[in-house]
């Protein structure tokens, strides 16, 4: 069974597979391997892609981007970047809910609709139905992340073999393509993420000695800083507020988007948009330098994580045999000069930053299926795992920067005579309290009542090679597990990924038939409006059998109306404008007639 | 303080026990797979991680041959390659891949080394201290009160008196730097003194006293060093005005 490999973007994705021995990139039409990761709920349908990308300025509130920057987190973790985005959020269960239309979708569910886009066009270009896939995420994800990562390739009807780590994934391509031996940092700044990984090559192994970075840093942030500029100059300039203005907010995001791209290849690049309401047209002028002064600190804030990745794996800078780039905004010429100042190295681009993920996750799934042989990846959790101790505080079990699969045991017993329960909080993080890290899940352990400190629960923490947490219980004395319950704090249930798998093959086919009904009936009650008014003025204009027709067919459009078949309804109305026809044209030249009469020679054209 | 050596043999005799495959209950013969239908087996949870690892109980190991075989056994485990068997497969893989990589952590560092064998040969690794060392106590309590003063100097804002103190800390950090570097040559030597025991007598039960005594020593000198590292942790910590990192 094959395997492919998918790169699901914050701003773009592309799904790759093994040519033989060669990772290939699958590419859509227009031979576009990358896919925009937006998806558009329009009246026909939903759209995936660039033509989605489309409706980001034309429908803004049903056009969501960027989701990733959503996955496994709560509402709270996001509050400072609404600004941008038209549509409204909520939560419900520890999970953002993005509100299109009528309609509430968890972030799993968006990020599935781009899979299904991708698993559709690799089944196209492969003529073969595809239902395995490894999935890449940032290093840095935390285990909610991973696990809306895993539950978003369920709901898209992908059986997901494995999770692998962005950086990582971009190393496999390159010890693959290019040979790559050594010591080597791997400096991936994508849409919405930054992700630092020290790797060590020797045959065939890829063994991650450290990592580091910032979920919520990337090109976005590099946008944002643009387009405040531009819309300061706006409201100096017009005295218009375009955060009034939902489509002109993605106009401004989309534009200064393209001038950052711009000014990777060029000195000076001009932004321009056109106002909204026909005020005109805004155009402003930027240098690379003025971009350069405006995003230097972000690209600084990528260097701590770099300095902490190194020390982590007890390396000094000179000790990097090689630096990778990956990543769209590592085209950016700052970035390189930075990167290669703190590495004293000149970084490697060889493969295409935008394609290389992909690659790399094919690569993965090359090992997985067993069809790419000698290679295999060691790759380490990136965040240490604790749980919640007396006076709040985290007491670590797994450290970060430890190889997995990894696993640890502990021992729980009774504080109380009799107590049945203990409440075990899961937390991820390197902070001393529990506030300061990230809260995973809870479960409560069952204990038979027994005098305190009797019973003894042996838990397993296990992060398996997905960097996700699964946890098992024993009591020692009956040598009985447990089944265990785990409540995940920022997570779907399994309940609800189950009923959103049946949604998404339903939402599909039930959307587009409801928005069809929907829109027949809507154009039904306009013609009936206005055939009735037409009626009105006109009735004495046409002879009575064809008064007659015309009644006829608007009752069969009002019976049409009450079904749900839409294209009953369609057919109605065509018969009504069929009949209506002539009435039309007897009103335009009678109005027509009117309009003479009442205005005077001199006035008319 | 009782140095039983009942740990040791009882490992020993476990490791020898498991000898049927969980899948043809033929008897195991090869290390890792049966040799009748080679499925791949549990590694016993008893199996110390020295001879997991193909080395000598010694202190003084060759890291080189010790990445060789931990990549080796890793190519042998890892759940990537156990992706088209059986659930209970896959359930071994992950479970001997997860203690073949704590295996490989434990051993590849010095000081996690040394506790690992501590825990092995006397049952239990160190002592937890909650009080300074005897021979640290003054230095550790004049810190103390160095820390004190700078940061109650820096959160008063007082620029003269956090120049003074972060100048005192500074001293002071250098200062337990050079106790650790005291404390780690030490160590080095324990290290060689029991390699030399023990590589004349591998067998548990013989030169058990001189053993003890090394052992007893190094103790001693891991508990200080802990206690040493989470003050010097807490001081850069504190300089850096920072969060206090509880890594090692």
């Amino acid at each position: 069974m094959r395997i492919v490999g998918i790169d699901l973007g914050t701003t773009n994705s592309l799904i790759a597979y093994m040519d033989g021995q060669t990772p290939r990139v699958i590419a859509g039409r227009g031979d576009r391997a990358m896919v925009p990761s937006v998806v558009a709920m329009t009246d026909n349908g939903l759209i995936v892609g660039d033509p989605a990308k489309e409706h980001l300025v034309r429908n803004p509130a049903h056009t969501v981007y960027s989701v990733k920057r959503f996955m496994g987190k709560g509402l709270a973790d996001v509050a400072d970047e609404l600004k941008y985005f038209p549509y409204t959020l909520s939560e419900q269960g520890g999970v953002i809910r993005i509100k299109v239309g009528e309609k509430t979708y968890s972030p799993p569910q968006i990020s599935a609709m781009i899979l299904k886009e991708l698993k559709q066009r690799a089944e196209v270009v492969l003529h073969e139905e595809i239902s395995k896939a490894v999935i890449t995420v940032p290093a840095y994800f935390n285990d909610s992340q991973r696990q809306a990562t895993k539950d978003a390739g369920t709901i898209a009807g992908l059986d997901v073999v494995r999770i692998i780590n962005e950086p990582t994934a971009a190393a496999l391509a390159y010890g693959l393509q290019q040979r790559t031996q050594g010591t080597i940092a791997v400096y991936d700044l994508g849409g919405g993420t930054f992700d630092i990984s020290i790797l060590k090559l020797k045959d065939g192994i890829f063994e991650v000695l450290s990592t580091n970075g910032n979920t919520h840093l990337g090109g976005d942030d590099f946008d944002h800083v643009v387009a405040e500029v531009i819309l300061k100059d706006v409201r100096a300039k017009h005295s218009l507020d375009l955060e009034k203005y939902d489509e002109a907010m993605q106009a401004v995001r989309l534009e200064a988007e393209r001038t950052k791209i711009c000014l990777s290849d060029e000195q000076t690049a001009t932004a321009v948009i056109d106002l909204p309401d026909g005020t005109g047209t805004y155009r402003k002028d930027f240098s690379r330098d003025q971009l350069e002064a405006l995003t230097g600190e972000l690209v600084e804030r990528t260097l701590g994580p770099c300095r902490q990745a190194l020390k982590d794996a007890g390396l000094q800078p000179s000790d990097i045999d090689e630096v990778i780039l990956v990543g769209g905004s590592t085209r950016m010429p700052l970035v390189r000069r930075r990167v290669q100042a703190l590495f004293s190295k000149v970084p490697h681009s060889e493969l295409n930053p935008d394609e290389v993920v992909a690659l790399g996750a094919a690569v993965q799934a090359g090992i997985l299926s067993g069809g790419t042989q000698g290679m295999l990846l060691l790759d380490v959790t990136p965040l240490s795992l604790g749980i919640e101790t007396i006076g709040g505080v985290m007491s670590t079990l797994i450290r970060r920067n430890t190889t997995i699969p990894s696993s640890t045991k502990e021992m729980f017993t009774t504080y109380a005579d009799g107590q049945t329960g203990v409440d075990i909080h899961i937390l991820q993080g390197e902070r001393e309290l529990v506030k300061d890290n990230r809260s995973l899940a809870r479960f409560r352990l069952k204990v038979p009542p027994l005098p305190a400190g009797v019973p003894r629960i042996e838990v397993t923490f296990l992060i398996d090679a997905n960097g996700i947490l699964n946890v098992t219980a024993r009591d020692i004395r009956t040598k009985q597990s447990q089944s265990l319950e785990v409540k995940p704090s920022y997570g779907l249930t399994d309940d609800e990924v189950e009923r959103m798998i049946g949604d998404s093959f339903k939402f599909a086919a039930d959307d587009l038939k409801a928005r069809q009904l929907i829109e027949a009936r809507t154009e039904a009650d306009a013609i009936l409006t206005a055939t009735d008014k037409a009626l009105k003025r006109g009735n004495h204009l046409i002879r009575a059998e064809e008064l007659a027709t015309i009644r006829a067919a608007l009752s069969a459009l009002e019976a049409a109306k009450k079904t749900d078949d839409h294209r009953a309804i369609r057919a109605r109305i065509a018969e009504t404008e069929q009949a209506t026809h002539h009435l039309a044209e007897v009103l335009m030249d009678d109005s027509l007639k009117q309009a003479l009469q009442n205005k005077k020679l001199s006035e008319l054209p | 303080m009782d140095y039983g050596h009942d740990t040791t043999n009882k490992r020993t005799e476990l490791q020898m026990a498991r000898s049927m495959c969980w899948h043809c209950q033929s008897e195991v013969t090869g290390e890792y797979y049966c040799g009748q239908c080679v499925k791949v087996q549990p590694l016993s949870k008893e199996l110390d991680y020295f001879t997991y690892l193909g080395l000598p109980r010694l202190l003084t190991i060759d890291t080189a041959a010790l990445e060789t075989k931990y990549y080796e056994l890793s190519r042998s485990f890892h759940p990537d390659f156990f992706q088209n068997k059986t659930e209970t497969e896959q359930q071994i893989s992950l479970g001997n891949s997860a203690l073949l990589n704590t295996a490989y952590r434990t051993l590849k560092d010095p000081i996690q080394r040394a506790e690992y064998l501590l825990n092995l040969e006397a049952g239990s690794a160190k002592d937890i201290r909650n009080s300074p060392p005897a021979d640290l106590f003054e230095e550790i309590l004049e810190l103390q009160e160095d820390l004190e003063a700078f940061r109650s100097a820096s959160s008063a804002r007082d620029a003269n008196e956090t120049t003074r103190y972060r100048t005192k800390l500074l001293a002071d950090r250098e200062h337990l730097d050079q106790r650790q570097q005291a404390m780690d040559a030490k160590l080095a030597g324990l290290f060689t003194k029991w390699d030399t025991i023990q590589s004349r007598a591998p067998q548990p039960d013989a030169l058990r006293p001189q053993k003890d005594d090394v052992l007893k020593e190094m103790r001693e000198l891991l508990s200080n060093r802990t206690y040493l590292r989470s003050i010097l942790n807490d001081l850069v910590a504190t300089l850096e005005g920072g969060h206090a990192d509880r890594r090692h």
